[in-house]
């Protein structure tokens, strides 16, 4: 019972935030980057749900806007970091021999580094828009990804089914494809939404500390960053954002939760 | 179990080396010219033609390379463009107070972590598994900076309770600097007691499924023995290596706290670094995180044999 | 056998569920005595619910599993209604528990004389070194070389036999007065098995220990107990004295069981001697190098030296030995999955490792492989018709249709007619493994290599698989090279027999002479540790 109302709530979560994303592509109560200074760091009342920020503009409608931004970010940083490191962890678990240790060298050489610091110094090489922080990312998680992809092969190799395909008379790449890949797809599914919410996270993170998605475009992170001298005068700027991103992850976390469960039958958790 | 030693230690070597290069590259792929950003905007071409020669920028890259790392082997990592401090002491003194949040909250967190873990497993399924796991799983949507705002908001705004501003360095006593940290402390501790919770449980609910652990039952030992005794030293060995991946990620991620409650640790040196084109501070910073990451799962894997003896094998 | 005016162990109507929306019942109904010194087994599949007995004795049911009716008394005391510190103080010294995975039965982060030593402080007041002493005592008792070493070592650093027998010395030396051993050998090879087991016999004897032992190996059951308790899907079925039950079985189930033991069917004609010679393996040797890592050269191992054999047309070529013993080494090396190291593997006269890609490719439908496990050799993604049909497709010239009647054909001859779309996780183990031989058989091989094809089912199950292999064999006329380290399968199943032993083969004959008059003391050794083959040949019991 309980693993079910995770799921249902996640669901619900997620479903409630691609309404609000299909809404917000085509209307907002106001225009996002309309700066108003008539009404400077209003509180939350019936015209502004969310009060205004400390250029008048209207904080529910950047907060929409925000969401768009930061989930087509971690959207194209998943799909980047996934393609790539499952194509790159299949050959590397199944092929093995010289291929396999200079991925994995390298690998563990960007291992070797906190995925932040590695995020900021990639931030710093690419710039600070939407692209250079897909990119940034998607070569910070790469790594990982290959990892845990690779170890989902070697272990998938041992089974005997394998085995049986290679007596059939199947060559390599036919069984990477054929038998590898599709018994790999479930810790692959499970890690994209893991890796999902860390981009939500860690692009949030980047832009509250300045080096992320440049203003005036707003993603929920430098939305905090700018709330943050107002704590004490205008306190609703810090909740409103800060809600966001937390019920965002707690949607994409019991998702991933519910995904892990159905994949995984053998655990009685 | 010597052998081990050796050759894990060994192994970092290579480890180090590799890092040495990527970070050297990483800096060096930064767009801009240092020469520039020393001499400023309306600086005519010759004098940044001999300012790169001065920086030794015209160098083939493996001889900068080279240079770079015998002076940062005997110690220096070259000067602040911004402050024109020597690069080396700045990082150990911003180093200090980042190291004692991390290092408190850390230890806290394992230690609430570990305790919440095991009796959620135990209980597993229970109404006490229920709360810790729920709670955990809440941590985890919640980012660190911004339960950083939102404590500051209750604590230093509305009850008034601490300081929201400000920091008084250590060196000059302990409850002096006490208030300042209290906050950031609470947030890291908060923040990632909900990962290594969730993993603790997930580690014990598989040990207390296997043999081991009836068997110890059978044997007519208290629940309280099992579970301290037996239980717990098979399921802490996953959740040490999460430690150690844990201090890790937060010294990369520290900097959003330090930027949060305004202290002037070594996140912070790197972010404002980075915006200021502050080259030898960001190569630094990152030369010195990343050694402090190999060095501390160098540590995990020494430790790891404690709890894991068929590691050392 | 001790006759005891009271028994030690008492069990009536004991009932358990397994905890839902609706309770399912697990044991129905048990009840059972057992005196003191005497010897119970209690038999059953997979299923049956004879674990659940002894668990619940202990009072360590499984979370979720419950104890609804019943009693249940050891040494007068009502365990059912026993508070936890009578339970307590009663487990480990009253009553000892074996259970049957020796790696998962010792806590590896603990040296073994901290788990030895650990009941025994509990239960008896002693001091550190004293309880020392007498686990260096008791590990002499089990044979243990250097019991005083043993002490600060851990437990993956023992083979499983090993294990088992710390294991074994960890329990008795409480000197409990019951020991219930739950399926104790059944992870151990077949040699060890036997040590242990006598191990086990001569300890109990000594002291007194009354013994329950849990199993579904009936050749043990016949050897080693006294009386015998049987059971299915949770439900008493008879019980009795052992030789009473194995010999004149009053319910239909216990003669299923009995009746599922392997045995020869003397109908089966011998073999042409001139018949072509199939497989050839000549002088095979197979190295691995080791493992090494980046500072350390690996030792190579040598699983296989300097091994020959040969399999005919239409024969059934039983290849037996224990694990470690380089069997399914030597399977993989007959179908060319693992290259020699030296020697040389011939298929219809014509080396497998120099085969040409068309050559290749006709081997490959000639001869097919049919695995041990089958839970795994089943990609759990595919449905039967597709794994069954995978072979086919290298098979020139044979349409989408026609490939689609001969997998039926297949799924028919097997059994399992209609059964094309289903995935392996809807069916059973014997159902998946029929999949397999199906899928081996699809092609109509020349050659079938089947490594282990009965070991992980249970017997009736076993029984019904061996025979359609036979049955199958027989109309398909294909030769086969059947891996095995149960003899009493050998016994049933095949014409010639080769013993393996450490890589090289000690014996080999037709299976009258090695089964009937050993020459190597190894033969010997397993067929002495084969209790079943008693059972059901000459000298034993007939049906």
């Amino acid at each position: 019972m309980r693993r079910g109302v995770g799921a249902w709530l996640g669901s619900a979560i997620l479903v409630m935030l691609a309404g609000v994303l299909l809404l917000g592509a085509f209307w907002t109560p106001y225009d996002p980057l309309a700066i108003d200074l008539g009404h400077v760091l209003a509180a939350p009342d019936a015209r502004h749900w969310f009060g205004t920020d400390e250029f008048g503009r209207d904080v529910a409608s950047r907060a929409m806007l925000g969401a768009r931004i930061s989930l087509t970010i971690a959207f194209e940083t998943t799909c980047l970091a996934i393609v790539l490191g499952s194509a790159l962890g299949v050959l590397s678990g199944f092929v093995r021999g010289w291929l396999d240790r200079i991925i994995m060298t390298i690998a563990d050489a960007v291992l070797a580094f906190p995925a932040m610091l590695l995020a900021l110094a990639l931030v710093a090489v690419f710039g600070g828009s939407g692209q250079a922080i897909v990119l940034a990312l998607g070569i910070a998680y790469l790594p990982a990804t290959v990892r845990v992809v690779r170890a989902a092969v070697l272990s998938i190799r041992e089974k005997e089914y394998v085995e049986a395909a290679r007596v059939a008379g199947d060559g390599p790449l036919r069984i990477m494809l054929r038998h590898v890949l599709p018994n790999a797809l479930g810790p692959i599914v499970i890690l994209s939404t893991s890796l999902f919410g860390w981009v939500i996270l860690y692009e949030s993170a980047l832009s509250f500390l300045g080096v992320g998605v440049p203003p005036p475009a707003p993603t929920w992170g430098n939305m905090l960053s700018s709330a943050r001298p107002y704590l004490e005068i205008a306190s609703w700027l810090s909740l409103a954002p800060g809600l966001c991103i937390v019920i965002t992850l707690l949607g994409v976390n019991l998702a991933g939760d519910a995904l892990r469960d159905h994949f995984d039958p053998g655990e009685r958790r | 179990m010597l052998g081990y030693i050796v050759r894990r230690a060994l192994l970092a070597v290579p480890t180090l080396l590799i890092v040495t290069i990527l970070v050297f590259l990483l800096v060096r792929a930064i767009p801009g010219d240092p020469a520039q950003v020393l001499l400023g905007e309306g600086a005519p071409p010759a004098a940044l033609a001999a300012m790169r020669t001065q920086l030794g920028l015209d160098q083939p890259l493996i001889a900068q390379y080279w240079l770079w790392l015998r002076q940062a082997v005997s110690g220096d990592l070259g000067h602040s463009i911004v402050t024109g401090e020597a690069v080396v002491p700045l990082i150990l003194s911003r180093f200090q107070l980042t190291a004692t949040i991390v290092l408190t909250a850390v230890l806290l967190a394992t230690v609430i972590a570990t305790t919440g873990g095991l009796i959620a497993a135990w209980r597993r399924n229970g109404h006490i598994d229920l709360a810790i796991s729920s709670t955990a799983s809440l941590i985890l949507a919640v980012p660190s900076f911004w339960l950083g705002l939102i404590l500051l908001l209750v604590f230093g705004v509305q009850l008034r309770w601490l300081p929201v501003v400000g920091y008084v360095p250590l060196s000059e006593g302990w409850s002096a600097a006490l208030a300042f940290l209290i906050l950031p402390i609470a947030t890291l501790t908060i923040s990632e007691s909900g990962v290594l919770t969730r993993m603790m449980r997930s580690s014990a609910v598989d040990v207390l499924r296997l043999d081991y652990v009836t068997h110890a039952r059978a044997k007519g030992l208290s629940e309280r023995a099992v579970l301290t005794q037996h239980v717990f030293p098979n399921a802490f060995a996953p959740t040490l290596t999460l430690v150690g991946l844990t201090l890790g990620h937060l010294l990369g991620g520290i900097a959003v706290v330090e930027t949060v409650f305004t202290l002037p640790g070594l996140g912070r040196l790197m972010v404002d670094a980075i915006l200021a084109r502050d080259y030898p501070v960001v190569q630094g910073c990152l030369l010195f995180t990343a050694l402090i990451y190999v060095g501390v799962n160098l540590a995990v894997d020494l430790l790891y044999p404690l709890f894991d003896p068929r590691v050392a094998a | 056998m001790i006759v005891a005016a009271t028994p030690l162990v008492l069990v009536r109507g004991l009932q358990i569920v397994l905890e839902g929306k609706a309770a399912t019942p697990l044991l129905h109904d048990l009840s059972f005595d057992l005196n003191p010194g005497e010897r119970l087994a209690i038999v059953g599949e997979s299923g049956s619910g004879k674990t659940l007995a002894a668990r619940a004795l202990l009072g360590l049911l499984s979370p979720g599993v419950r104890r609804v009716a019943g009693t249940m008394t050891f040494d007068g005391v009502a365990l059912e209604t026993a508070s936890e510190a009578t339970l307590r103080s009663i487990r480990g010294a009253g009553i000892g528990m074996v259970f049957q995975e020796p790696m998962a039965s010792l806590n590896p982060a603990l040296k073994i004389g901290r788990q030895l030593c650990e009941g025994l402080r509990l239960h008896r007041q002693v001091s550190a070194s004293e309880a020392r002493m007498h686990a260096i005592a008791m590990l002499e008792r089990v044979r243990m070389t250097d019991p005083a070493g043993c002490l600060d070592r851990f437990p993956h650093q023992f083979s499983g036999g090993m294990r088992q027998r710390i294991m074994l010395a960890s329990v008795l030396l409480l000197r409990p007065r019951l020991l219930i051993a739950d399926e104790p050998t059944t992870a151990l090879d077949t040699l060890s098995q036997r040590e242990v087991l006598e191990l086990m016999m001569e300890l109990t004897r000594e002291a007194g220990t009354a013994l329950l032992l849990i199993t579904h190996d009936l050749g043990l059951v016949a050897q080693y107990t006294d009386r015998v308790v049987v059971m299915e899907k949770g439900h008493l079925i008879e019980q009795g004295s052992t030789a009473d039950v194995l010999h004149h079985p009053a319910q239909p189930y216990t003669a299923k069981l009995v009746g599922s033991l392997p045995r020869r069917d003397p109908a089966r004609p011998d073999v042409p001697v001139d018949a072509t010679e199939l497989l050839t393996l000549d002088k095979v040797s197979v190295c691995y190098p080791g493992k090494g890592g980046l500072l350390r050269r690996g030792t190579p191992r040598t699983v296989l030296d300097g091994v020959s054999l040969q399999v005919r047309s239409g024969e059934i070529v039983a290849l037996v030995g224990s694990s470690g013993s380089g069997k399914t080494t030597l399977s993989r090396a007959a179908l060319g999955l693992v290259r020699p190291s030296e020697g040389i593997v011939a298929f219809d006269s014509a080396n497998v490792a120099s085969m040409g890609k068309g050559a290749l490719r006709s081997f490959r439908r000639d001869a097919q492989l049919v695995f041990q496990d089958p839970f795994s050799s089943l990609d759990p993604r595919l449905h039967v018709h597709q794994i069954v049909g995978a072979t086919l497709k290298h098979v020139p010239n044979l349409g989408a249709s026609e490939r689609r009647a001969r997998v039926d054909q297949a799924l028919d001859e097997v059994g399992l007619a209609g059964y094309g779309m289903r995935l392996p996780h809807q069916m059973s183990g014997g159902q998946r493994q029929r999949v397999a031989i199906a899928r081996a058989i699809v092609t109509r091989p020349r050659l079938v290599v089947a490594d282990e094809p009965v070991s992980a089912l249970d017997l009736t199950v076993q029984l019904q698989v061996l025979e359609l292999f036979q049955r199958l064999q027989r109309e398909y006329g294909f030769a086969c090279l059947f891996v095995t380290h149960d003899l009493s399968v050998v016994h049933q199943v095949a014409d010639r027999v080769v013993v393996l032993h450490q890589g090289a083969i000690v014996e080999e004959g037709t299976v009258h002479a090695v089964l009937g008059a050993p020459q190597h003391d190894y033969t010997r050794a397993l067929i002495a540790a084969t209790p079943a083959l008693a059972l059901t040949t000459n000298g034993g019991m007939h049906f």
